[in-house]
């Protein structure tokens, strides 16, 4: 056949050999395409992240010199922390600060460009240290938003005044303040330590972290003895019958199913039937245990899967039982596995918010949870509720959520990596 | 033996950790206010809650923000410490809510009108300041529009504001805006759309003779593409606004409020939408934001009775209050002072007065 048109078979190859040869080439190119595609992608994604929220890990504060009045703190001598205007204290000292300000109107555009923090912060180091009243204290206090927003150049001073949310006379004030060193940034440390707020200045991530931290305890503490006694079940002692096979098979469309899903069940059943507290975070963990049962008990038995069988029957032929053979040989060597299995389950877990949607983590909530059936909401919900947020100081301060929740992310699968390449073991 | 050991061990102390967090879980009371509801009071009922929590003794409350409709439902399931004390709504609480809150047991409901919040139509702050009627916003994104004839109705022919009204620049319609599970898009096509719905003589009729229809009329919109559902986000619209500047864009009046170098107001019925617009009426679409407290619920959560009496506050919803500079456009003195007494009173709400 190959001799009829007068070709030889070698003919015919290198015939055929330029468009073969082309067609490799076109594939390389649109394999680096797809590659290039992908990493500009995510260059521009963590840049713009990283420009857009690294300026929330500092904030402006101020330096006042507080006069801490006794006739106000402690009226007859006895301390008066919950009624005491330290509002009031505050304002005079930006008062002496800028002593030029007169007029109801522009006192309180004045009184603007300090935090409402700082009455907070006042009356904190009052609780703490009841024998300094009477004294003057110089005290840096957090600016507000618009300031610190101005000082990091994300409002344009520039602009016509209606078109900003701080006058022209605040500019100023705000310019009297930095020509007497009393502004400066410096490290933003209520991010990191306090809860949720509506004041931008105020606000930071500690409730979340800590809502996410209990939620992650619960879910670790369920999802991977049960799914590893699962899979060693699976694995190990279930006799092969249909029933099996279904178990295995649900098993593997569960991995698969949406997690909003996971939500409503638990709505269902953890709150409304078994009437536990919303937005807590034993719910919360108890529903993130059913989303990643599926994961761990897959990436167990792929784990369990994975030891030789000669290992197996060594144990058995040296007259090792069957439970023995499990618990002394297979386990210890598929750990590792099973372990990078219940972190990457664990990092999912960490990220996930739509069924967290579902259990009234969406919340606003001030006190940072101290247990598991606190109000708390988690991380990611809280870059959620923050995106959402009128007050422009949260646009940088959604963008450092992320970047935190992403080194977190970054050191569980970091974590799963060290563990897989230490732990495991090559046949 | 020992992997053995810790693994029944572990199976063992997760056991015993989750029985011990269950029996935590018998609640013996709940020592914070519990508040569900609208996002659009979410922002305002936030800062009250946090001022009220920093300043009294007792816990700050917490908020969920599940939408008015789902908070309702959340708020008449019934009365006890499960059930949330406070519902924030963008709308009135209608009538087969309060059946429900009934028949479950919620009797005394309280109801709390904070303010108002304009919704505003705006579009990037370097192109034209548009002058819109309510009948051109019902025109440019109804699905169906009157035709020549009385009475007949035609799928909406327009595509640039020029058709519309000759006075309007010849662009594009395009108008971004929230999604219908929202209550903003509830107001706007309550407010604006059927507003100008109106202006049509023979549509006015159809309200006394056919309701369904009426309302089918002018609440319906467009489904060409022209009308955008961008997300509940309001953030989100200001920042599409940004990058397209023909585009409108739907959202709350305290957006435009924060953003006021980014975007701008168009000038509604030839109102602009201004604080001083919104607060004494003339800004056509506005509408007044409530919450519901449950009577049976003061003096036993914790912090309740003074939680509603920091929201009626005049340092709080005052005209110069913390919440007038989150956007809430306050009540005039004698309404704001007519709601303080009857939250003084908790005098409930009767199902006649609705």
């Amino acid at each position: 056949m190959a001799k009829s048109k007068g070709q030889t078979t070698r003919e015919k190859v290198e015939a055929g050999l330029p468009r073969r040869r082309r067609k490799e080439l076109m594939f390389k190119f649109v394999g680096m395409l797809a590659t290039t595609v992908g990493v500009v992608f995510l260059g521009v994604f963590f840049s713009t992240l990283i420009a857009e929220g690294s300026s929330a890990f500092k904030q402006t504060f101020m330096k006042l010199d507080i006069e801490l009045a006794e006739d106000v703190i402690a009226p007859g001598g006895e301390l008066d922390l919950a009624y005491a205007d330290f509002d009031g204290l505050v304002r005079s000292a930006l008062r002496e600060a800028i002593p030029e300000v007169s007029g109801r109107r522009d006192r309180r555009e004045l009184y603007r460009l300090v935090s409402v923090g700082a009455a907070y912060q006042l009356r904190d180091l009052v609780e703490a240290n009841p024998e300094l009243v009477g004294t003057k204290q110089t005290m840096w206090v957090p600016a507000s938003s618009n300031v610190d927003m101005l000082i990091k150049g994300n409002i344009d001073a520039e602009l016509d005044e209606s078109l900003r949310p701080i006058s022209d006379k605040q500019i100023a004030w705000v310019g009297t303040l930095q020509d007497d060193g009393r502004i400066e940034t410096r490290f933003n440390k209520a991010l990191f330590t306090n809860g949720d707020s509506r004041d931008p200045e105020l606000a930071g991530i500690k409730g979340a972290v800590m809502g996410s931290l209990y939620m992650l305890i619960v879910t670790i503490a369920l999802s991977f003895p049960i799914g590893v006694a699962a899979a060693i079940y699976l694995e190990e002692f279930a006799p092969r019958n249909r029933w099996s096979d279904l178990i295995e098979v649900n098993i593997n469309n569960l991995a698969a199913v949406p997690s909003i899903v996971f939500g409503l069940l638990g709505l269902a059943v953890f709150i409304n039937w078994a009437s536990l507290p919303r937005s807590a975070p034993l719910v919360g963990g108890l529903v993130l245990t059913l989303l990643t049962l599926p994961v761990i008990i897959i990436a167990s038995r792929a784990a369990i899967k994975a030891v030789p069988p000669s290992i197996r029957e060594a144990a058995l032929g040296l007259g090792a039982s069957q439970t023995q053979v499990v618990f002394h040989h297979v386990l210890p060597l598929a750990l590792p596995g099973m372990l990078t299995g219940t972190i990457i389950g664990m990092s999912r877990a960490l990220g996930e918010s739509a069924p967290l949607l579902m259990i009234g983590m969406v919340a606003f909530i001030v006190d940072v949870p101290g247990g598991f059936n606190d109000p708390a909401t988690a991380l990611p919900i809280q870059i959620y509720l923050w995106a959402d947020s009128p007050e422009r100081a949260f646009a940088e301060r959604t963008s450092a959520a992320i970047i935190v929740l992403l080194g977190f992310l970054l050191l569980m699968n970091l974590a799963a990596v060290i563990l897989r390449k230490r732990m495991e073991r090559k046949w | 033996m020992s992997i053995h050991r810790k693994v029944i061990a572990l199976t063992a102390a997760a056991a015993v950790g989750l029985t011990a967090a269950a029996s935590v879980f018998a609640q013996a009371g709940r020592d914070y206010v519990y508040v569900v509801g609208s996002s659009t009071v979410y922002p305002f009922s936030t800062v009250v809650a946090e001022r009220f929590g920093r300043s009294s003794e007792f816990k700050t409350p917490k908020i969920e923000s599940t939408g008015s409709g789902g908070g309702l439902k959340l708020f008449c399931d019934g009365v006890g410490v499960d059930y949330p004390d406070v519902a924030n709504s963008s709308r009135a609480i209608k009538r087969s809510e309060v059946e429900t809150c009934a028949s479950n047991g919620v009797t005394e409901i309280i109801e709390v009108r904070i303010g108002y919040d304009g919704i505003v139509v705006a579009n990037a702050i370097g192109g034209d300041t548009y002058e819109l009627s309510r009948e051109d916003i019902f025109l440019a994104l109804a699905k169906e529009v009157p035709g020549e004839a009385e009475g007949e109705l035609i799928e909406n022919p327009y595509t640039t504001w020029k058709d519309v009204n000759a006075k309007l620049p010849d662009v594009k319609i395009e108008v971004l805006g929230p999604p219908p599970t929202s209550g903003t898009r509830d107001a706007f096509v309550e407010l604006a759309m059927e507003g100008g719905c109106k202006a049509t003589p023979w549509i006015a009729a159809l309200k006394k003779s056919d309701k369904n229809q009426y309302k089918s009329v002018c609440h319906t919109i467009r489904e060409d593409g022209v009308f955008v559902e961008a997300g509940e986000n309001d953030n989100l619209i200001v920042q599409k606004l940004q990058a397209n500047p023909d585009a409108l864009g739907i959202f709350g009046f305290s957006f435009l409020d924060q953003n006021m170098e980014k975007v701008k107001g168009s000038l509604i019925d030839g109102v602009e939408p201004t604080f001083d617009a919104i607060a004494d009426g003339s800004y056509p679409i506005s509408r007044p934001l409530f919450f519901y407290a449950k009577k049976a619920h003061v003096d036993v959560i914790p912090g309740l009775r003074g939680f509603l009496r920091e929201f009626t506050s005049e340092r709080a919803w005052g005209e110069e209050g913390y919440l007038s500079d989150r956007g809430l456009i306050p009540m005039p003195d004698e309404e704001r002072n007519a709601v303080a007494t009857a939250v003084r009173d908790l005098t409930p709400l009767s199902l006649a007065a609705e």
